[in-house]
């Protein structure tokens, strides 16, 4: 005699204990402690605080832990955590020409004032399994550079080429409250802030392949990288009673400016256009990514036909997020019992019409029934 | 419900969600009942359960729930399925209200795929979880678009796709999300319940409310409004029919589950409501023993 499977409270719970032993492996090797995650996984806890739109190391850190190392999944811890937190106001615009920069890169210019500054990169590295590193040990030092006349002068690339008007500048500030798109649902066409939001917090692998299909002539855009720049930024906020910018404190980002193929008008003369990226920590790749993207995404401001998917707002923004990808795509493993008991249902009445059909007409009319 | 997990999880407010959080889903809601079948855009939040699994409920939920509601959480009609499990435990622990199974015992059910089959009464609130709000989505993937067509109640395309099955499989192969038209107006999405469960929604007494979290949608049909379940003359619309009553309760005119019993074919047919099919089934033993 069936009977209705009960026990679901009990089955949660244990299949919460079993991931918990999952999650630590094997007792015989010593824990990983966040800071071990933060310092020597650090690439990994720069994606999770940039998909999380959070820049809290130790907190991703943690969330990479507690996930198992699944991205998505500490993408996810963090994300719920930041819904909860209060928000007392926004800081200023952070000013990445004043960034004491670790890595400064320019695809366009031989050189330029603050010089082409390799830092820490995995450009240039043989991709040889360093056996050796197995057994661990301390790196050699790196080389200090020596002082130099333009130390701390490092304007952005893209400023040099807009004061000869050859960049499209930036709009200028409007003073209007930037939108947030995690505070506000997203009304479509969006501006390009909110794009640009949606893009930061995509997911890598998403954004990559898209800005990567730009590439393959699915809305192609002649990009070269203007300028790649990684390293910290002061945050400063006005607090409403004092008037004046405080220092918040520092974050390590990514930028890339993307300089395009020029556009004019009867009205502007012909200038390069820009597609932007910007991320916590660094990630090149994502940065790069995010700002082919963005310009294919102003196809409509600059009078493009909308072709491919990378130049389709709404594809783009509502596909790029991995919480609400992985979510949709995941709950198919829930029931759905019911739904396939409609559908198994209407099959089988199908099949049985289908079956008297041919019962009653034997051989003609074969091709009609095509 | 053991009284240890029904206390409140500190360091939350109650049922999780900020009160500046509620009182804009609040807001939805109101403009949802005020434009029945009009999907309100809102600023749904990241949940601590995955979108897709009824984050857009949990807060509409978490939104209308007093200290005094009673509870009730099912997913494909039943209680004990994991993920109601998952979600009466979550309110159970960040809003320490009272839960139910009891249809009739409880204030405010929330639901995925299943309209229960006890009737619903005035006071109740069903709320629904949505994973695709927008009934023209599949025919018309662009948001912009979709809301024009609702703008100008410009329904074509529905019929057109309607007629499309019926011309292809002699029957519209819809058979669950089948798409309403609420108070004459708006072209709404049921959620994926079967089709079976359509006419529950019409003049019902108890209030609707559907949330769809991925999607930052909110609708509603108020009680007693007219939901009319698409169909043309010719081809008037039907739901299912089970050949057998449930094997359990003996039940007619409910949706069954099917239960595959072994690997020679063998099949029973049960209630997919569960709370409906122990109440019959203890009725029936205290109607024997009496």
């Amino acid at each position: 005699m069936y009977v209705a499977v009960k026990g679901g409270e009990a089955a949660i719970d244990n299949a919460h204990r079993l991931l918990a032993q999952a999650r630590r492996g094997d007792p015989a090797v010593p824990e990983l402690d966040v800071a071990q995650i933060r310092e020597q996984m650090g690439l990994l806890v720069d994606r999770v605080m940039t998909e999380g739109s959070l820049y809290d190391p130790d907190l991703a850190a943690l969330a990479l832990k507690q996930a198992r190392g699944d991205v998505v999944e500490a993408v996810f811890l963090v994300r719920a955590y930041r819904t909860t937190l209060p928000r007392f106001g926004a800081a200023l615009p952070v000013e990445t020409g004043a960034m004491a920069v670790a890595r400064r890169i320019s695809a366009t210019f031989k050189d330029m004032p603050g010089g082409q500054v390799l830092g820490p990169t995995f450009d240039y590295t043989h991709r040889l399994i360093d056996f050796a590193l197995a057994a661990g040990g301390d790196p050699e030092p790196a080389a200090e550079a020596e002082p130099d006349s333009d130390a701390g002068q490092c304007p952005r690339v893209t400023d040099i080429l807009g004061a000869a008007g050859l960049l499209e500048t930036s709009p200028p500030e409007d003073g209007a409250p930037v939108g947030d798109l995690t505070r506000e649902p997203v009304d479509y066409p969006a501006d390009r802030a909110l794009r640009l939001q949606a893009l930061a917090r995509g997911d890598e692998g998403f954004v990559l392949a898209l800005g990567y299909s730009t590439q393959r002539g699915y809305g192609r855009t002649h990009p070269f990288v203007g300028e790649i720049r990684f390293g910290k930024v002061g945050i400063e906020f006005v607090p409403e009673e004092l008037g004046f910018p405080v220092p918040l404190g520092a974050a390590a980002l990514t930028e890339c400016q993307m300089v395009n193929q020029f556009h004019g008008s009867g009205a502007v003369p012909p200038q390069f256009t820009r597609g932007y990226g910007l991320v916590f920590g660094q990630s090149e790749r994502k940065a790069m990514a995010m700002a082919l993207v963005d310009r294919s995404l102003r196809a409509a401001e600059l009078g493009e036909a909308i072709v491919s998917p990378a130049q389709d707002q709404e594809f783009v923004l509502a596909h790029c997020d991995s919480l609400q990808a992985t979510g949709f795509v995941e709950h198919l493993k829930l029931p759905h019992y019911v739904d396939f008991q409609a559908e198994l249902e209407l099959v089988r009445r199908l099949r049985a019409e289908h079956a008297a059909l041919h019962e009653k007409v034997e051989t003609p009319i074969r091709e009609a029934a095509e | 419900m053991s009284p240890a997990a029904a206390l409140p999880q500190t360091g939350y407010n109650f049922a999780y969600l900020d009160e500046g959080t509620k009182r804009m889903i609040r807001r939805a809601i109101l403009k949802a009942v005020a434009v029945p079948g009009y999907q309100v855009p809102f600023a749904a939040r990241e949940m601590p359960m995955p979108y897709g699994w009824g984050t857009g409920g949990v807060q509409v939920t978490a939104a209308i729930l007093g200290a005094s509601d009673v509870l009730k959480v099912i997913d494909q009609g039943a209680d004990d399925t994991t993920n109601a499990v998952s979600i009466r435990r979550f309110f159970g622990r960040t809003a320490g209200v009272a839960t139910t199974t009891r249809t009739a015992e409880a204030t405010v059910i929330q639901t995925r795929h299943r309209i229960p089959e006890t009737p619903l009464t005035e006071g109740q609130i069903l709320v629904y979880q949505v994973p695709i709000p927008e009934p023209l989505r599949f025919l018309e993937p662009r948001e912009t678009e979709t809301r024009q067509l609702h703008a100008l109640a410009e329904y074509g395309l529905m019929h057109v796709k309607l007629y499309e099955d019926i011309a292809r499989h002699g029957h519209i192969a819809t058979t669950y999300a089948y798409p309403v038209e609420v108070a004459g107006r708006y072209v709404m999405d049921p959620s994926p319940t079967p089709k079976f469960d359509n006419p529950k929604m019409d003049d019902c007494p108890a209030l609707q409310l559907f949330g769809a979290g991925r999607e930052k949608r909110i609708y509603a049909v108020p009680p007693h409004t007219r939901v009319r379940s698409l169909d043309f003359e010719d081809h008037p619309f039907r739901v299912q029919r089970f050949e057998r009553p449930c094997a359990l309760c003996g039940a007619e005119d409910v949706y069954l589950d099917e239960v595959v019993l072994d690997d020679a074919g063998g099949r029973m047919f049960v209630c997919s409501d569960t709370d409906h099919c122990e109440t019959r089934r203890d009725a029936i033993a205290h109607g024997e023993s009496a």
